[in-house]
Parts: structure tokens; C-alpha cells; sequence
């Protein structure tokens, strides 16, 4: 009957008087541990097996063994990865593409965002953002596949405008030079309006009377958003820049997988379509995942490194 | 805000306006030419380059991809699985949501660190491909389902949902018998149809759009989703891998027939996202606070 006394009384530090209490409290709870099984056991089952199947990176992992049975063979695969030319390549590869990920892609939804910050008038800030929004739940195979009809060589708009201008037509999917300024380009449609959204509602809960005050004091339009807008999502840009960096070899299967060819594998190849081709298609299970292994914990060091960092200057990590 | 009369002001608001109706055309007119040219026959869409509105209307792309039975069985799969992985995937992410949210169950502390280490670190594709196989679902469609079937992100959204609404309605309900189930699925998730709707949304569109865990998990062709044929009709047959084609002497399929395959693939979503649009971005924000 404790509970009907709905005085929310200083929650008491859980110093159990005895085990009674504890099995007790746990009894009262039993269907709320029922609710966790399925959740719990879908993290366990294909989170945390995973995880532990990491360690076939230190064997000669061979699928009719398993991984009691399989050999162990230390770092091999590790020393393989460093000395490997082709990882290089990759390694390269990945880091253009994140490096253009971080300095072409990253600023534009925060522009995006401030610009339609700007715009006075619901109807049209609604509408743009419903245009916006809309590539983000297409598929990157609908994405790659409208650009591919509208590049490609026979027909497509794109070699028809050029030739319509008397340009040469250019074959933009098999062509190497063309596969990064596709690559960020169909990730910029997809995602730059998404990503407004965050910003967006950072934006909406600055106080409207910091505007008032900055025009009394003669501040165009751009000095409010440079010297207003900007400092006030300062946070919200860093923590999602820190999120970022932590993907920096994550670039994502799906996208580049679409892209790559055998014309154009030399600087489309990055790690994860590496793993998949080198682990799948190869069987070479250890040493891909030891490439795979590699991917996360430098992703998990920056993280932490730029967390930390963004702490020492005095900003807000996120954790 | 207070409209800003002054020129600069004038001048600057114009500006932007431009600029930013020139994006959403940039975003726009690639859809609006492809279901344009999904509409026309060849012939108009060689004669008249660059199509936006056609001359000549056609069903013709579509009675082909329709004629036979693949498309069917591709739209049937992403179908089913769709609707069956949305609903198990939202039963078990509001169980374990509401579990989680509940600030007097032992352990939530440690099982939420679980949940949010996987954010941070995973396995990766080899390993996890290796669970899968050891539990026989390769070339099963529960493989397109159950390694994916929560997203973190999504059920801390609800968790965090979940937390705001207040525990006097939950304790009232205790009072009058009900359990932790009866309180959830009476109390609970009715108060919580915005962020359902979201995380709905988000789980249903990453099914249909399910692509990866096809290629992963299914050997077998006749089980393929539609966002893999759709890269075996429109991607691989773009003059790229030859190779890679079923059959190297088909000639690469018309213009407006990959077109048609684009529209197909698409279109439930644009159906859904007009519906539930005014939900997301709320979602989004929510996920974004801190919890």
C-alpha cells in the first residue's frame, strides 16, 4: 500500500535491507523481466555473439571446425592487414570519402537549416521541409538507380543535355574520376535535408528576445544568424560532428557496393565492400574479419579521443 | 519572428527564397522525370530528350515489367516482409522500451549500457553473418527480419517517450488490477500513438528499402526482395557489369522499363510518407533528447 502515497518522497539509495527485499521487488516485477527477454535476447543473439565471434580474427577460422576447433594464429591476420598494398589503397579510399564526407557534406545540412530558419512564412518552411525530407527514405538502391538512368551513356538525361550542348558525352559510371563526385553527390540529395531536422529544433528553442535585442542594436539579418543563431546550435553541431567522426572507416556497404565496378574498383573499393568481397565471396572469414575488427575500434578510439577533447574545451561530449 | 521591412532585409529574404526553391527543385525533378519517363514509351523518350512532361503517354513499361511473374514475387516478399517485420519489430521494441523506462526495475542500468555500447561497437558483417548461418537462416526470410529487428536508436525514442508520461496514470492503473502488460498495451502505448507512428515509419521503410541483408543471407533468386532487383534491372545493367547480368546477350533493358522498376520501388513509400510525415519530425527530436 507504500505506493498509494503518491508524495514523491526522496527516492531511498538502494541499500537493500536483506535479499528478502531484493527478490521481493524482482517477484513484483517478474512481467516487466518478460517484457526484456525478446529485446534482451535479440541484443545478446545478433549484438553480442557477434562480438565474441570477433575472436576468429586471431584464428585460421574454417567454417567445419568452428571456432573451438579452429587454429589459433596470434596477430597474423593483423600484420597481413598492414603489409597488404592493396589495404593501403582501401584504407586511402575510405578516408577520401569520409574526408568528403566531413568537408563537403557536413556543413550543408547547418546551412540548409539556417536558410530555411530565415524564411518568414509556415507554408513555405513547411513545404520545403516536406521536399526535403523525402529523398532520406528512399533506398540507396532507388537513389544509385535514378542516377545511374539518368547518367548512363544510352539515353540518359544527363549525356543528352551534354551532347544537346555539344559537349561529349561522359561515361560517369564506369569512368574512375567520376565515382567520388557521384558518390557525394547522391549522398548530399539524400541526406542533407534530413539532417536538418536536429538543427531545426535546436534552433526553435532559442529565445526569440535575443533577435529583438540584436536588431535595437542595428544587427542585419546576417549578423543576427552569425552572431545569434550559429552560437546558440554550437553544441548540437558539435555533438553530431563527434557522432560523426566516430564513423569515420563506417562509410556503409550499401551505398559504395552500388557504385563500385571492375572499371572503377581502384578508388571505389573502401573497407566494408573489402570485407564483404574478401570474407563472402572468398571465404578469407578470419582475415576479413580482422579487417572488420580494425574498422570498429578505430571508430570506437575517435569517438572517445574527440569526446574527450570536446570536454577539454569546455563543450558538451556525448556521453 | 518580426517581419524585417527594411531593404537589406527584403533583399536577403528573396535571396534566400530563391536559393532554397532552386534546392527543392534540384530534389524534386529527378523523381518527377523518372515517373515521367516511366509513363512514355522509348521512341519519345529518344526523340524528345529531356523528358519532364511527355507527349506521348504509355503504359507500355509497365504491362512489360509486370508480364511476368518476377516483379510480383519481389513486390509479394517486400511486402510480407514489410508488414511482418514492422509488427514484430515494434512489439518487441515497446516490451523492452517499457521495461526499460520503468525506473524501478533492477538491472535497466545495465542492460541500457548494453544497448547503447552496440551503438558504439558492433561486430561487424563477417562475424554476424556467421550467427546467422549457425542459426540456418540463410536463404529463409526470417533473415531479412530478425537481425535487424530492433534498432537501438528507435527504442531508446520510445524509452524516452515512455519516461514522460506520467506514473500517476500507470499507478492508477495498478490500483485497479491491472499488470505491467495490461498497463502497456491499455495505458501506455495509447498515450504514445506520435512516437509509434514514428518508429513505425522508420521501421517499415528500412524493411521495404531492405537491401543488404538480401544480398548477405539470400543465395536463392526466386526469394529476392524488390530493392535487389531492382540493382540486378536498373544498376548492373547500366553498362557496368556485364558480367554481372543473368544473361550477357539480353540487351540492357530500355529506359523506360528501369524507370517503371524505380516507380514501383517507390511508390509505397511516397504513399505513406504524406501520412505520416507530420509525426517524424517530432520522432526525430525526441530521440535527441537525453534520457
Amino acid at each position: 500500500m507504500q505506493e498509494l502515497t503518491a508524495q514523491p518522497a526522496p527516492q531511498p539509495k538502494r541499500i537493500y535491507k536483506s535479499n528478502s527485499e531484493l527478490k521481493k521487488r524482482l517477484w513484483r516485477n517478474k512481467w516487466l523481466y518478460v517484457m526484456l527477454t525478446p529485446g534482451v535476447l535479440y541484443f545478446v543473439i545478433f549484438k553480442y555473439f557477434p562480438m565474441y565471434g570477433l575472436i576468429i580474427a586471431f584464428q585460421d577460422y574454417k567454417p567445419y571446425q568452428g571456432i573451438t576447433g579452429s587454429d589459433w594464429v596470434g596477430m597474423k591476420h593483423f600484420s597481413r592487414l598492414f603489409t597488404e598494398p592493396d589495404f593501403l589503397n582501401i584504407l586511402v579510399n575510405t578516408l577520401i570519402l569520409f574526408g568528403m564526407n566531413i568537408l563537403i557534406y557536413f556543413p550543408i545540412p547547418i546551412i540548409l537549416a539556417l536558410m530555411l530558419n530565415e524564411l518568414r512564412g509556415t507554408f513555405f518552411k513547411r513545404t520545403f521541409q516536406t521536399l526535403f525530407y523525402l529523398p532520406h527514405f528512399m533506398s540507396w538502391v532507388i537513389v544509385v538507380s535514378i542516377s545511374f538512368v539518368m547518367v548512363t551513356m544510352d539515353g540518359g538525361i544527363i549525356n543528352e543535355l551534354l551532347a544537346y550542348f555539344g559537349f561529349e558525352k561522359i561515361n560517369f559510371l564506369l569512368n574512375p574520376s567520376w565515382f567520388r563526385p557521384m558518390y557525394i553527390i547522391q549522398v548530399i540529395w539524400r541526406e542533407a535535408g534530413w539532417g536538418t531536422i536536429i538543427y531545426l529544433a535546436a534552433i526553435a528553442a532559442i529565445d526569440p528576445g535575443l533577435y529583438e535585442a540584436a536588431r535595437m542594436d542595428g544587427a542585419g539579418r546576417l549578423r543576427q544568424v552569425w552572431h545569434i543563431t550559429l552560437p546558440a546550435i554550437r553544441g548540437v553541431i558539435i555533438t553530431l560532428f563527434i557522432l560523426k567522426i566516430g564513423s569515420v572507416l563506417d562509410l556503409g556497404f550499401e551505398h559504395v557496393y552500388l557504385l563500385l565496378n571492375s572499371m572503377n574498383r581502384e578508388v571505389a573499393e573502401i573497407i566494408d565492400t573489402y570485407v564483404y568481397t574478401a570474407g563472402l565471396r572468398q571465404g578469407q572469414f578470419s582475415y576479413s574479419t580482422a579487417i572488420g575488427f580494425f574498422k570498429s575500434i578505430v571508430g570506437l578510439i575517435m569517438v572517445m579521443t574527440v569526446n574527450k577533447i570536446s570536454k577539454k574545451m569546455g563543450e558538451e561530449g556525448v556521453y | 519572428m518580426v517581419e524585417d521591412k527594411t531593404i537589406g532585409g527584403r533583399i536577403f529574404s528573396a535571396i534566400n527564397f530563391t536559393l532554397l526553391a532552386i534546392i527543392a527543385l534540384v530534389t524534386v525533378l529527378p523523381f518527377v522525370h523518372v515517373v515521367a519517363g516511366s509513363f512514355t514509351t522509348s521512341a519519345e523518350i529518344a526523340a524528345n530528350k529531356f523528358v519532364l512532361i511527355p507527349k506521348v503517354w504509355s503504359l507500355d513499361a509497365y504491362k512489360f515489367i509486370f508480364s511476368t511473374n518476377t516483379l510480383f514475387k519481389a513486390m509479394g516478399v517486400s511486402i510480407g516482409v514489410t508488414v511482418i517485420g514492422t509488427a514484430f519489430s515494434m512489439l518487441i521494441t515497446s516490451l523492452m522500451a517499457y521495461a526499460l523506462a520503468r525506473r524501478d526495475l533492477d538491472g535497466r542500468k545495465v542492460v541500457n549500457f548494453l544497448v547503447v555500447f552496440t551503438m558504439l561497437f558492433h561486430g561487424g558483417m563477417i562475424p554476424t553473418f556467421l550467427v546467422v548461418k549457425e542459426l540456418g537462416l540463410i536463404d529463409s526470410y526470417a533473415a531479412l527480419i530478425l537481425p535487424s529487428a530492433i534498432s537501438a536508436f528507435n527504442m531508446i525514442i520510445l524509452k524516452n517517450f515512455f519516461q514522460n508520461i506520467p506514473e500517476g496514470l500507470e499507478e492508477s492503473a495498478k490500483i485497479d488490477g491491472c499488470n505491467d502488460f495490461g498497463i502497456l498495451f491499455r495505458i501506455v502505448l495509447p498515450l504514445s500513438l506520435p512516437a509509434l507512428a514514428t518508429i513505425g515509419l522508420f521501421y517499415s521503410v528500412t524493411y521495404w528499402n531492405t537491401y543488404m541483408s538480401a544480398i548477405l543471407y539470400l543465395d536463392d533468386s526466386s526469394k529476392w526482395p524488390i530493392q535487389v532487383l531492382l540493382r540486378q534491372i536498373v544498376v548492373l545493367a547500366s553498362g557496368m557489369d556485364h558480367s554481372a547480368t543473368l544473361d550477357a546477350t539480353v540487351p540492357p533493358p530500355d529506359q523506360t522499363i528501369k524507370m517503371a522498376v524505380i516507380v514501383v520501388a517507390t511508390l509505397p513509400i511516397l504513399m505513406v510518407y504524406p501520412f505520416l510525415q507530420k509525426h517524424f519530425a517530432k520522432g526525430a527530436m525526441l530521440g535527441s533528447m537525453k534520457g
